[in-house]
């Protein structure tokens, strides 16, 4: 199992924000989370990340573990560097004052001396062809989507094996919100793990493998997409009936 | 040609500056005032790094230039002068040249290394108590000095004058001249070289967004720590020149306004530009000795205007009210400073075509 969750709590000062969720996604897999907001799916995915606090919980009970090992003393850049997990967090997140370019190279952070980029690179770019068109652009200027891509382009140039994104659709046009989903979907295809946190819960449980439903801070229900997609509960109140 | 052309443009300068202050081109008074240019470009550029392009605010710069002031001259005195700290000097007077690089580098190291002391405690917090922890280190530093008798506690260390005379004993030429420019090249060398490269670039990350820096694998409290310390070193380097340009250091040179210095000169050139902080160096350091000029100006000015009362005179103290006056317009009229975040290459494509900077 690549990612197994075992019952965690997590805190935010005195505020429970999770109560004891358990999940694993297994290598290969498309997973994802849905529920409303406030159900804790942000910081699921920050827990996993290990992030420092205020972003991330205060404290943690339970255990998080990547193949088998708990990363809870592993700090985010060692996550990222040496367990090949990326995060596309809310909101792109992407640094303003760099180009696109600059914004992909600094991915090296997380390789090794030697890696070769170019091969990722082209792989960003086939993917993304509009980020090679606006390679030497300051990133603050790029469109919603195309911020996005690049979000999704950094995380990859990370030599990532394992992605979590966070709400990737939102804000995006419907017609980029396909494209988006259609990369990601290639992306799996050439092996890629994604877990998905998303609101839009039709588009998500039709492009995951299996789901979890969380609310308020527990998981409510689990399953493949298909079983989600026809439970009487989870399409009365996350699919509008 | 354009890989040549920086080298060429530095040797060129180096050999005028040189030249001119040997020929008494310019009288002892304007080479004073080119040096402090240059190890006041060294300053603001060296706090740009964390000030401007880290976005952190460290305002205790004046205490990592106290540190390399006094380590460098205390090396310096002890290798090459007879003194009443340290007797005899341990090599002989040829070696003054070849050598004072390493007492500068001596000075660079105590720097940094305290800059590692303050840096360590402050980045384990978030946000604005870098500032706080730097102005308490200032203080400490400048008391500590004050307080070790030793080296002359407030009186001041003596001594460097004899380092520059046994290095003008080997060849008689103006060698602070030459210490700084050399000091000055090394610092925007290595400045731009770090905030250029890919590694670098972490600190831009991390000023727009920590979190997503550490997303990206950076390991942020390192190169916070990396930055500070190339940073103090680069003060310490300052430090250095600026004890053996005067003969003497007393810990009265280091004090809050000095570190204020620094910030004005940083936010006058622009936060995350080097050229921005080397204009505005030069800048600063004229527009101090223009107003040594202009200030009996305006005191006869007035007097002729009988505006102000006959017992009273405009002194040299009203520099201080006029300086701040500027930076207060300045933010009012242009609050990114000079340049901005940019670099004078934006401004002018034409330069690239120049040269290759490397």
């Amino acid at each position: 199992m690549l990612l197994t969750v075992e019952d965690l709590h997590a805190n935010y000062g005195t505020i429970e924000a999770l109560h004891g969720i358990s999940l694993h996604v297994a290598e290969g897999e498309i997973v994802t989370l849905i529920g409303a907001n406030g159900a804790g799916k942000t910081t699921t995915l920050h827990s996993i990340m290990r992030l420092p606090p205020p972003e991330a919980p205060k404290t943690i009970k339970g255990d998080i573990k990547i193949q088998g090992e708990s990363i809870l003393a592993i700090p985010t850049h060692d996550v990222v560097r040496k367990l090949h997990v990326a995060l596309v967090p809310e909101g792109r997140r992407i640094f303003g004052n760099l180009s696109v370019m600059e914004n992909l190279t600094l991915a090296t952070y997380a390789r090794n001396r030697n890696d070769d980029l170019e091969q990722d690179l082209d792989q960003v770019f086939t993917l993304f062809p509009r980020l090679a068109e606006r390679r030497k652009q300051r990133s603050e200027l790029l469109s919603g989507g195309e911020q996005q891509m690049l979000a999704m382009g950094r995380a990859l140039m990370s030599n990532c094996r394992f992605i979590l994104l966070d709400e990737p659709s939102m804000g995006l046009a419907p017609l980029l919100m396909q494209e988006l989903f259609k990369a990601m979907r290639q992306l799996n295809e050439h092996g890629m793990t994604i877990l998905l946190v998303e609101q839009n819960a039709r588009v998500a449980l039709r492009f995951a493998h299996r789901g979890y439903v969380l609310d308020t801070g527990s998981i409510v229900a689990e399953g493949t997409s298909d079983l989600l997609l026809n439970d009487p509960e989870v399409k009365r109140a996350y699919l509008g009936g | 040609m354009k890989q040549f052309s920086i080298p060429a443009v530095l040797t060129v300068t180096l050999v005028t500056l040189v030249g001119i202050s040997l020929g008494e081109g310019i009288n002892l008074y304007w080479q004073d005032v080119i040096m402090f240019m240059g190890i006041n470009i060294i300053l603001s550029a060296s706090l740009n790094l964390v000030n401007g392009y880290m976005g952190e605010f460290s305002c205790g710069h004046a205490g990592f230039m106290a540190v390399g002031a006094y380590v460098s001259s205390l090396v310096s005195v002890a290798l090459f002068t007879q003194s009443s700290l340290f007797g005899a000097p341990i090599l002989s007077s040829g070696w003054a040249v070849p050598l004072f690089p390493l007492c500068l580098l001596a000075g660079m190291a105590a720097a940094a290394i305290s800059g590692l002391l303050v840096a360590i405690p402050s980045f384990k917090t978030r946000g604005d108590y870098l500032a706080i922890i730097t102005i308490a280190a200032s203080f400490i530093i400048k008391s500590a000095i004050e307080n070790i008798k030793p080296i002359g506690g407030a009186r001041g260390f003596m001594g460097m004058g004899q380092v520059t005379a046994a290095m003008s004993g080997t060849a008689d030429l103006p060698w602070m001249m030459f210490w700084v420019f050399l000091g000055v090249v090394f610092t925007i060398w290595i400045l731009r070289r770090f905030v250029s490269s890919t590694y670098g670039k972490g600190i831009l990350a991390i000023s727009q967004d920590e979190i997503a820096a550490e997303i990206m694998s950076v390991n942020t409290n390192k190169m916070k720590i990396v930055a500070f310390m190339l940073s103090s070193g680069l003060a310490g380097l300052a430090g250095g020149l600026f004890a053996h340009k005067l003969g003497y250091v007393n810990p009265g040179s280091f004090t809050i306004l000095k570190s204020t210095e620094c910030l004005v000169m940083v936010y006058l050139g622009g936060m995350g530009s080097l050229s921005g902080s080397v204009l505005s160096a030069v800048v600063y350091t004229l527009m101090l000795e223009i107003l040594r000029f202009v200030i009996p100006w305006i005191n006869d000015l007035l007097r002729w205007a009988q505006l102000i009362p006959t017992d009273y005179q405009v002194t040299q103290i009203w520099k201080w009210v006029l300086i701040p006056l500027l930076l207060v317009l300045l933010m009012q009229f242009r609050p990114e400073g000079i340049m901005g975040r940019h670099e004078l290459a934006d401004y002018f494509p034409w330069i690239k075509k120049f040269y290759r900077f490397r």
